[in-house]
Parts: structure tokens; C-alpha cells; sequence
């Protein structure tokens, strides 16, 4: 792939956060890159690193306790690690937008909708407040806010939780960027409304040619509109694969773990719930992460397994010593 | 926002009655004889009951309460037992003063304590934190007849930049401003302090919201998310902090006017009280009163104005 097809690559991220006196490390060695209009969804229980890694690209780690500590992260052939803060502050919101998993506390209470909607344009395109205005009405028609003309005047606590979370969708895009970071963009909404706002995403990608980073732990919501997985483990990236291959051969035992804990319409057979639970951040072991929680742990595990193809398909790779092609 | 206010003025009514109410019966329940307060253990039952008579008190206490509340509902207050003139006229004259060192030292909080608060925020356990809590924290604990009397010592009598009595001795706006300066400072650092540890806490938790993350997702400038997102829902706990104060500012004006020579209410009271000027302090405790419910009403219908999810429910 050239970087021309591609809207972001991430390469070998390491992300810290400190605890105690010490930095440690939440998110390590990531690497995925996402074309225009494909879905990349990133899985994994809660605690998994998956926000920090969308913060990570955002640049919005929180600051004094999280910080970058290795990688790249390129946008528009932009190295957001190495540029100045000034310089990711221009790329925010023009060429990366994001949506966050709460709707309810995301948008600004006192601040009348059409204005946070449109401020963004203010601010990277030089906008008055007026052709802000006017372009704000046309985004919550584009998210299917009704009566939008009428709206840009409310406030958030007028609109409902689905309501509110197309509008951080038009917020987003208001500068139609390249790459929409969505963390668990449904998670807070009733079942109907979250596959609105899935379909509208999707929807949207497909207008605007959006590379999305969707981050969730619903498989359902994977299987029906990522085009790649990544599942990860105490930061680890513990598979890799296009979603069909995925789900016809999971491989690593963390993600079989997660497919088995899944609800399904087509068997009668009970849910899995996964033994154990993710070890904290202080407590993390030294070798595959999952090995304290994992059934075929064996010896070799105590050192972390690289990531490698399985079934000889190079585009599938998963990190385990036992399931890796021999 | 029109049905917000005339909904806040009509819940205003009941207070204000209970208020009324309590102080009539303060000032008849106190144990002791008024007239023995007022006249001395030794004067004759003759004139005591001649006195009982003139402050109403010889009649049944409903009878009482019926004229008590009869009057302030057209505006009198009686007459003063030491001068004999209507108690309204005497506030009247000292009221503007009261009012504006009020108004001043609100401003002096606001001005310094909202920048101060914002800044300390912004550098959380630096130096600007440091001095903040610091400062506050003496704006606090220093007593106001202690402040207003350093005050004295360095800008009046040292500096000579303002003048040691400050009651205006002209109503020139020049004058009646330099009069005005120190009282309001010295008055104004105790809300310096309150406002300042609201303004800092509150900014440190807004900063931390959901909602400045979604601003930071913009790509806007540090001080645009400080000032335009964090900051206005910040106003709403100012605004409480300040509406809560405003009673303490009362008291606190009783001192500072005392100590600077300034009249006022709060001298009014203290003249009242060692005059034993019984229907003279009846008069003020309603007026005081009167002066916490308007704060109160006028602190709600400011929620109304920074807080969008009072008027538009
Ligand atoms: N602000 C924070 N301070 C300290 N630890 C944090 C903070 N945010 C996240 N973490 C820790 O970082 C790890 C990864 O968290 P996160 O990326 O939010 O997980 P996910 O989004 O996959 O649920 C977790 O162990 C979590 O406890
Ligand atoms: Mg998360």
C-alpha cells in the first residue's frame, strides 16, 4: 500500500500512563492503517487500551498522566507524534474527528447546539459565526436531525441521548475530515437507536469516503460493518485480521474467549463469560498478557509471543506461541 | 424566561411573609420587658405603661401582628424611639450608601477572584495555585475590622491616596468614588476569597469534563476552551457562592462601615442598639431582610441567565 490510499497509519504506538512513580504501559507496539471508506474496529474487554489508543491518535491523552512513548502516527503524511502541538491542534478536528461513548455528557451544557456544531468550521476555515450557523443547520440535516433549522438554538439537555449523539456525529464531521475515531459510539443508547446511529455512520463513510476507527466490544456491531479486527488484550494487539477471516477462524484463545461470550440469535447454547479478569495495570505478567487468564498456557508463554500469520494467510496474524503456524 | 421571573417573584411572597413574621416574633418573644430595656430597671410602672402603649405592646399580640403587617405593607416602618422621626426616612438616607459599597465589593470579588480562580486552575499545584490558596485562604481568616484597619494604616494614612473618614463630605461622583475604594477593597477581599476557591474548583472540575475534551477534539486554542467552554459553566456555582455571601457582606458591611466612619445600615444598626432604639431596629431587621430575599431572588433569576437549563426546561 502506498500512502496515498491510506487516511491514517499507526506504526509500533506505545502509550503510557503513570501510576504510582512509575509509567507503564497501556498500549504497546500497536500498528494498523485504515484506507478511506474502510471500517477498522478495535475489540476488547473494558481496560483493554482501546481508548487510550484512539486518544493516542486524537492527541487527546490526558496531559501529565498519559503520554506518548513511542511510534508514529501519520496523517495526511503528517507525523502527529513528532509535529508540534500547534500543528496537531490544526489537524484536530479538520482531519480527524471523534465521537465518545457518552452522548449524555460530551456536549457542552451551556452552549446552544448549532454553535458547537459549526465551531469547528470557525476555527479551521475561518467561518463567521453566521456561515457557521448556516453550515450547521445543513449538518443536522445531514444526520437526520429533525427540524434542524429550528434546533441550532436548544441545548443539549432538549435533545435525547440518540438525538445528542448525531449531533457529536455532525459535530465531527463539520469539517469533513479524513478519519472519524468513533469509541464505543453506541454503547450508551437503547438497542434501536444504536443501529440508527451505526446505519447513519455507515451511511456517512460511504458520502464522504471517511476512514473510520470504530472501537467496541459488541461482535455483533463487528461482524456487521468493520472490514478488519483488531482485537486487543492489556494493550497488547493480540489479533489481526479482515472481519470474514476473523470470524471463520478466531484463533487467538483471547479472541475465541470473546466470540464464545458473545450473544447469538442461531444457537441455544449459554453464554461463556470469560474466567478471570484483565490484571491491572501495575499487576500486568511479564510474557502474553492473557496467559493468567488462558487454558492453554504453557511454559513458553512466560515471553511475549510475536505477532504471526495463522493459516497461512498473511493478512491474519495473532500473538500466541500455541496457535501460530508451525 | 418572562414565566421564570414572574414565577420566582410570586415564590418570593411566602418568604418574604415568614420573614416578616419571624421578626415580629423576635422581637416580642426575646425574654425581658422592652420597657425595662428601655427605660431601666427603675423607672415607674406609669411611665412604663405609657411607653407599652406608644409601641403598641399593650395590645393583643394578633393586634399587633395585624398593624406590624399593615404597615410594612404600605411601606412605614414606624418612628424612631430615640428621635421620634419616620424610621423610613432615616434608612432612606443611609440605604445608597450601603447599596453601593454592596455592588463595590461584589465587583472587587468578581474582578479579582474570577481571574485569579481561572489562572490557578490552569496550573494546578504551581505557583499561580499556590498564591491563589494562599490568598483566599487569608481573605477567609482575616477578620474585616483587622483588614479595613490595615488599610487604613497603609493607603490612608501613609499613602494619603484615600481618605481616612469615608463618608463622601460632597456628593461630587469623584469624591463619593475615592470614599468608596477602600471600604469596598476591604469588604471585597472576603469575597475575593470565596470567589477565587469556587472560580478554581469549579474550573478544575469543568476542565476535566467530558465536554472539554470534545472542545479539545476541535482542535481549538487552550484559552478558547478555558474561557468559552470551561469558564460559563463555572458561572453557575459563582453565582451561588456570591448569592450565599451576600448575607455574610451584610454583616461583614457592619464593620467595615464602623471602622472606615462610613454610614450606613450596617452603622444605623449599631446606632439603633445603643440607643436601645427598639422600633428603630424592628425597622432595620425588616429592611435586612427584606435585603436577603431580594439577593436571593436576584441570584435565581442570574441562574436563569448563565445557566440555559433554568430557562429553557
Ligand atoms: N486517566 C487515567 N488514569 C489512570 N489510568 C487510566 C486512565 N485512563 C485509562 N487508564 C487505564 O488504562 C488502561 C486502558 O484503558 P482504556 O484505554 O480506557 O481501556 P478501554 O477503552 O479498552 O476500555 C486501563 O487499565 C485503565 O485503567
Ligand atoms: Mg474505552
Amino acid at each position: 500500500m502506498t500512502d496515498a490510499d491510506i487516511a491514517l497509519r499507526v506504526e509500533g504506538l506505545n502509550t503510557q500512563i503513570h501510576v504510582g512513580s512509575d509509567w507503564h504501559d497501556v498500549v504497546r507496539d500497536v500498528s494498523f492503517s485504515i484506507r478511506p471508506r474502510e471500517t477498522l474496529a478495535l475489540v476488547g474487554e473494558s481496560g483493554c487500551g482501546k481508548s487510550m489508543t484512539a486518544l493516542s491518535v486524537m492527541g487527546l491523552l490526558p496531559p501529565k498522566v498519559a503520554r506518548i512513548g513511542a511510534g508514529r502516527i501519520v496523517v495526511d503524511g503528517i507525523d502527529l507524534v513528532a509535529a508540534d502541538e500547534a500543528t496537531r491542534e490544526n489537524m484536530r478536528g479538520d482531519r480527524l474527528g471523534m465521537i465518545f461513548q457518552e452522548p449524555m455528557t460530551s456536549l457542552n451544557p451551556v452552549l446552544p447546539i448549532g454553535f458547537q456544531v459549526g465551531e469547528a468550521l470557525m476555527r479551521h476555515r475561518g467561518l463567521s459565526r453566521r456561515q457557521a450557523r448556516q453550515k450547521a443547520r445543513e449538518l443536522l440535516e445531514l444526520v437526520r436531525v429533525p427540524a434542524a433549522a429550528e434546533r441550532l438554538d436548544a441545548y443539549p439537555h432538549q435533545f435525547s441521548g440518540g438525538m445528542r449523539q448525531r449531533v457529536m456525529i455532525a459535530l465531527a464531521l463539520a469539517c469533513s475530515p479524513k478519519v472519524l475515531i468513533a469509541d464505543e459510539p453506541t454503547t450508551a443508547l437503547d438497542v434501536t437507536i444504536q443501529a440508527q446511529v451505526l446505519a447513519l455512520i455507515a451511511d456517512l463513510q460511504e458520502k464522504e469516503g471517511l476512514a473510520v476507527l470504530l472501537i467496541t466490544h459488541n461482535l455483533g456491531v463487528v461482524a456487521s460493518v468493520a472490514d478488519r479486527v483488531i482485537v486487543m488484550y492489556g494493550g497488547d494487539v493480540v489479533e489481526s485480521a479482515p472481519v470474514g477471516a476473523f470470524f471463520a477462524r478466531p484463533t487467538h484463545p483471547y479472541s475465541e474467549a470473546l466470540l464464545a461470550a458473545m450473544p447469538r440469535v442461531d444457537s441455544d447454547g449459554g453464554l461463556e463469560p470469560i474466567p478471570g479478569q484483565v490484571p491491572t495495570l501495575t499487576a500486568m505478567p511479564k510474557g502474553c498478557r492473557f496467559a493468567t487468564r488462558c487454558a492453554l498456557r504453557t511454559d513458553a508463554c512466560a515471553e511475549l509471543p510475536p505477532l504471526a500469520p495463522v493459516g497461512g494467510d498473511p493478512e491474519h496474524v495473532a500473538r500466541c506461541w500455541v496457535r501460530r503456524d508451525s | 424566561m418572562i414565566r421564570f421571573v414572574i414565577k420566582r417573584l410570586l415564590l418570593a411572597i411566602p418568604t418574604l411573609w415568614a420573614v416578616l413574621t419571624t421578626v415580629f416574633l423576635l422581637v416580642r418573644v426575646v425574654p425581658g420587658d422592652p420597657t425595662i430595656v428601655i427605660l431601666g430597671d427603675q423607672a415607674s410602672a406609669a411611665a412604663r405603661a405609657e411607653l407599652r402603649e406608644k409601641l403598641g405592646l399593650a395590645k393583643p399580640i394578633l393586634a399587633q401582628y395585624v398593624d406590624f403587617m399593615g404597615q410594612i405593607l404600605t411601606g412605614d416602618l414606624g418612628r424612631s424611639l430615640a428621635t421620634n422621626r419616620p424610621i423610613v426616612d432615616d434608612v432612606a438616607a443611609v440605604l445608597p450608601y450601603t447599596i453601593e459599597l454592596t455592588i463595590a465589593s461584589l465587583i472587587v470579588g468578581a474582578v479579582i477572584g474570577i481571574p485569579l480562580g481561572v489562572w490557578a486552575a490552569q496550573s494546578r499545584d504551581g505557583f499561580a495555585d499556590w498564591f491563589a490558596r494562599l490568598f483566599s485562604l487569608a481573605g477567609v481568616s482575616f477578620p474585616a475590622f483587622v483588614s479595613a484597619i490595615l488599610l487604613l494604616i497603609v493607603f490612608a494614612v501613609e499613602l494619603r491616596w484615600f481618605p481616612v473618614i469615608s463618608a463622601p463630605r460632597t456628593d461630587a461622583l469623584s469624591e463619593r468614588l475615592a470614599a468608596l475604594v477602600l471600604p469596598s477593597l476591604n469588604l471585597g477581599l472576603l469575597m475575593v476569597a470565596y470567589v477565587t476557591r469556587v472560580t478554581r474548583s469549579g474550573m478544575l472540575k469543568a476542565l476535566g469534563e467530558d465536554y472539554t475534551r470534545t472542545a479539545r477534539s476541535k482542535g481549538l486554542a487552550q484559552r478558547t476552551i478555558v474561557w468559552r467552554h470551561a469558564f460559563p459553566n463555572v458561572l453557575v456555582p459563582v453565582v451561588t457562592v456570591v448569592g450565599l455571601y451576600l448575607g455574610v457582606l451584610i454583616g461583614n458591611a457592619v464593620l467595615t462601615e464602623i471602622v472606615f466612619n462610613r454610614p450606613g445600615i450596617g452603622k444605623l444598626i449599631v446606632t439603633a442598639l445603643n440607643q436601645r432604639d427598639y422600633t428603630l431596629l424592628q425597622g432595620l431587621m425588616v429592611v435586612s431582610a427584606f435585603a436577603i430575599v431580594v439577593a436571593n431572588i436576584l441570584t435565581d433569576l442570574t441562574y436563569g441567565l448563565v445557566d440555559p437549563r433554568v430557562k429553557t426546561p
